[in-house]
């Protein structure tokens, strides 16, 4: 009887293993699928003309490179703006936020940060930056509705990096009579950096194929590349939606060449990164 | 003392010094409230630009309303077409990354082990970064045509369509939340159980899921609060009709969808510019309270295990 029962939990067993692997498989292979599909469409149209040339004839020729270059300016200036506050916030949450309900607040107020539709920031760019502060649709406006987009993740890859520095450290340059300020700056903040620099590439890499906010704040159907920052800009992922959706379909190797290159310079930066923080993980141990 | 007041004078001014750490110090106080602030002034600026809608058109006849003819003559602008359609689309990406997304993370928390649980963590890790437009051109090409076909329908921008991409991308939220919900329950529940006899299937379903009942519950939430709040996605494949929608095999008009589509072409300051804040301080709303209970429910479980 016993045995009976041992059996059949050890057969339940085996196919709860092989569903839930299945289902693993599955959500993996979605991904694996995508990132193919794309490299085998879009290969073929990968050129050094294909890069630096500007759209021609309404976008059924020519290159890509007003939208390549409006995409590194805006997550240039999204870097400027978000990394300062970001670092900052991180600090202040992991040095010296005491156990309070303010300090529980901002928590909540970072979680759910994150968790903001990409549109809603649009729209709050396009009151507060574009209309309100009167940068106009703008390189400026966008990156600043970008960093609004970008700071919960710098946030909290600051904060937890700043936590895994152990207290030895800090306590070691306070007994040398560093004040507070000068220890969290000059010791914890460096031992830290590797940390704060691979989390926040890897939400620069996520600003940078966003398109819902830069849709009302930064971007225009076609724009030569902008002299300044306050004038708009082409970008890759709204080039992108642009060439979808509209009527007369441009020629699909260039769609697919510009999707992967959004792709893959997403993708680069992204494993790059990560790699370096699980080599930086391994090698620094505390 | 002497050589205190000798270190002192070779870091230079000690009042200068001290000042200039109180005003760096005060700043990074400041910033900690960054998060605070923008959320703060999202709710006021999307309010404020709400202001016309909710004078001349009225609440009541904005999430009540059942037509949505922004431009015709006699405008009317009821959120009920998009909110049915966003709903449609939500419950076909739940149903399709719940399951699934549940699955693996039992698997990669429960089963997987070493490399294979490294690769799996960082694939979806990955896909996470995956730009959403790419999944909206990747459905225009590959599931509208196909789904047109096979489902018999005549388009395949539909409410359905949009929601298996929207389910797509729900998956990393869920399943790393999920995940970590798993993770953090503690091992003597784990050994103390397969101590008594039971296989690891057993303790998974009979004691690690239900521990981790809450964590699941926010992890499901946040999936959800994304799912509502896609935006190219939708916009790329729902179709963006004005009906209320009985089944999601049509096309569907949904809240992010119809802002981000409408307001780059509305006059500023206009009525239908201040319906649109309107209906995205409708969609913030609904998202704030999603994340919040998530928000709560985590910090809650999370301290129930750090005892």
């Amino acid at each position: 009887m016993s045995r009976l029962r041992v059996k059949q939990a050890r057969a339940i067993e085996a196919v709860a293993k092989f569903v839930t692997g299945a289902a693993t498989l599955t959500v993996l292979s979605v991904v694996v699928f995508v990132l193919g599909f794309i490299l085998y469409q879009g290969a073929g149209s990968i050129s050094w003309e294909f890069l630096t040339d500007r759209p021609r004839g309404n976008m059924t020729a020519g290159g890509i490179w007003p939208a390549l270059y409006g995409t590194m300016l805006l997550t240039f200036y999204t870097a400027l703006f978000a990394l300062p506050v970001g670092v900052m916030a991180g600090i202040y949450l992991a040095e010296y936020a005491k156990k309070n309900r303010l300090t529980r607040i901002m928590r909540l107020a970072i979680a759910n940060m994150a968790g903001v539709p990409s549109i809603v920031y649009g729209l709050f760019g396009l009151a507060v930056f574009v209309l309100a502060m009167g940068l106009g649709r703008s390189v400026i406006a966008g990156s600043l509705t970008l960093a609004c987009l970008t700071l919960p993740v710098i946030i909290t890859a600051t904060e937890e990096a700043l936590n895994q520095v152990p207290r030895d450290l800090r306590q070691a340059a306070l007994a040398l009579g560093a004040s507070r300020l000068s220890t969290i700056l000059r010791v914890v903040l460096p031992a830290a950096a590797p940390g704060i620099v691979t989390g926040s590439i890897l939400g620069l890499s996520r600003a940078a194929g966003e398109t819902a906010p830069i849709l009302v704040t930064a971007v225009a159907f076609y724009a030569p590349i902008p002299k300044t920052a306050f004038e708009p800009t082409m970008a890759l992922p709204y080039h992108l939606y642009i060439m979808a959706t509209q009527a007369p379909k441009p020629a699909p190797d260039i769609v697919w060449g510009t999707a992967l290159v959004l792709v893959a310079g997403v993708s680069i930066i992204n494993v790059a990164a990560a790699t370096w923080r699980a080599r930086q993980r391994r090698r620094i141990r505390w | 003392m002497t050589d205190v007041s000798l270190a002192r004078r070779r870091n230079g001014r000690p009042s200068i010094r001290r000042a200039a750490e109180n005003v760096v110090t005060r700043i990074i106080h400041l910033s900690g409230l960054a998060a605070v602030i923008i959320l703060g002034a999202i709710t006021v600026f999307l309010a404020l630009n709400s202001v016309r809608a909710l004078r001349d058109v009225g609440i009541f006849d904005m999430l009540a309303g059942s037509d949505w003819f922004p431009t015709s003559h006699n405008a009317s602008y009821g959120f009920l077409p998009a909110i049915t359609g966003s709903l449609w689309v939500t419950a076909v990406a739940l149903v399709l990354c719940v399951p699934l997304g549940l699955a693996a993370a039992i698997y990669i928390s429960e089963f997987a082990k070493g490399r294979i649980k490294d690769i799996a963590k960082s694939v979806i890790e990955f896909q996470a970064a995956v730009p959403s437009v790419v999944l909206g051109l990747l459905g225009i090409y590959l599931l509208v045509p196909r789904f047109r076909v096979w489902l018999g329908l005549d388009t395949g921008l539909t409410a359905f369509t949009a929601g298996i991409l929207v389910g797509i991308m729900a998956l990393p939220t869920l399943i790393s939340i999920a995940e970590d919900a798993l993770h953090a329950v503690p091992a003597d529940l784990r050994t103390g159980s397969l101590a008594l006899g039971n296989t690891r299937w057993q303790t998974t379903f009979k004691v690690v899921l239900p521990a981790a009942s809450s964590g699941i519950f926010a992890a499901v939430m946040l999936a959800l609060g994304r799912a509502i709040g896609e935006t190219m996605v939708v916009l790329m494949l729902a179709g963006n009709a004005g009906i209320i929608l009985a089944t999601p095999f049509v096309s569907a008009r949904t809240m992010p969808g119809t802002i981000a589509g409408e307001m780059a072409e509305v006059v500023q300051g206009g009525e239908h510019y201040s319906v649109l804040f309107a209906m995205a301080l409708v969609l913030f709303v609904i998202t704030f309270a999603v994340n919040l209970v998530a928000d709560v429910v985590l910090e809650r479980q999370r301290r129930r295990w750090r005892r």
